[in-house]
């Protein structure tokens, strides 16, 4: 019976050394599979869906419209006043986007604002597109105002007017505006992996 | 905060939060009273200043941004001792009701014509989208139509 106790006692020790082995050397491993940055490299088309999911958000596509109107609000309904695109996409001679919008959100009044509030150009035009051609536009330097891939994502991660999205403030009746489906990091991070991993588009 | 600007041609300056509406500097702090409030969310317009001459919707202009800046009101529109155009016209036209609103619109026009010079009656609709409870919409296109024609002939 002792000699049973003395041996089960043995095996326990011994296991229990070889599983903490086995133990470190797979974090170990894990570690060293990793990026310096300590996180897994993005998929390209994980990336994909982060960034368009931010790109097709209202919160972008109602300054990107389908014409010279802008529109606003969660229903992306016409903006009030007749508002209009006007020759330098800050609107009419005497109604600029600047009579209203300054370069911050107004919480009294809930007007928003940002640096250069403004409508995207004709060219960049979204509203209506697939996230697909949204992306071939986003490419295609004819559309994207001449824009390099460099010069796209550094206005997609660094422009205020883009980041505003997740610091949009209130409406008029003091309801916080809905933020983008993506944390601003992530979405960052998302653009910078899809465009080094080559910028692909997938087949939809 | 201190805020240094010019209105109506005359230096000034306020201690005031810097978030405050300058439409409340411009009445409460400089008693200048023909500046109205009547939304307070950049919807009607009663509040229309010129900001560097760009007409602004001052309960929605934080007074931070005014530093530096040429602000004009309703009371700093006429130069001079003659009337403006726009108030000349007005009056010719007999325009306002109860005239609440009146200043914001004639701000507004003021500013029109300083950029389009004849408007057409799509420019006055597209530009001037100020709310008149009074619906003196009517009289007021008449007398943007005068004003044009009083500072034309006046250049």
């Amino acid at each position: 019976m002792k000699k049973n106790y003395l041996f089960y006692t043995l095996f326990l020790l011994t296991a229990g050394m070889a599983l903490a082995y086995a133990s470190s050397e797979l974090q170990e491993g894990d570690a060293m599979a990793q990026p310096p940055g300590g996180e897994e490299p993005e998929d390209a088309l994980q990336a994909f869906d982060k960034m368009m999911a931010v790109l097709t958000h209202k919160r972008c596509v109602n300054c990107h419209p389908a014409g010279d109107r802008p529109r606003q609000g969660e229903d992306s309904h016409y903006h009030n006043f007749g508002v209009r695109r006007g020759e330098d996409n800050h609107g009419l001679p005497a109604l600029r986007c600047e009579t209203c919008h300054q370069q911050e959100n107004n919480n009294f009044s809930g007007v928003p604002g940002a640096p250069e509030w403004s409508l995207a150009p004709l060219s960049m035009q979204w509203e209506g597109l697939s996230r697909v051609e949204i992306a071939r536009s986003m490419l295609d330097p004819a559309r994207n105002g001449g824009r390099t891939l460099e010069e796209t994502v550094r206005h997609l991660t660094e422009h205020e007017l883009v980041l505003w999205a997740w610091e949009p403030g209130v409406d008029a009746s003091g309801t916080p505006r809905e933020k983008p489906p993506v944390p601003k990091d992530e979405y960052i991070k998302a653009v910078k992996a899809w465009a080094e991993a080559g910028a692909p588009i997938p087949e939809e | 905060m201190k805020i240094s600007f010019n209105i109506n041609g005359t230096p000034q300056e306020v201690d005031a939060d810097g978030n405050t509406p300058l439409l409340w500097v411009i009445r409460d702090v400089l008693d200048l009273k023909g500046t109205k409030f009547g939304c307070g969310k950049a919807a009607c317009g009663a509040c229309t200043v010129h900001v560097n001459g760009e007409a602004v919707r001052s309960c929605s202009y934080a007074a931070k941004f005014a530093e530096g800046k040429n602000i004009t009101t309703i009371e700093g529109l006429a130069t001079g001792d003659g009337l403006h155009p726009v108030q000349q016209a007005w009056m010719e036209e007999i325009v306002p009701q109860c005239g609440y609103c009146q200043p914001g619109f004639m701000m507004a026009t003021a500013a029109l014509l300083e950029k389009v010079p004849n408007p057409t009656d799509q420019d006055i609709d597209d530009n001037i989208v100020n709310i008149c409870r009074c619906a003196t919409y009517y009289r007021m296109r008449k007398a943007i139509h005068r004003a044009a024609e009083i500072k034309n002939a006046n250049t």
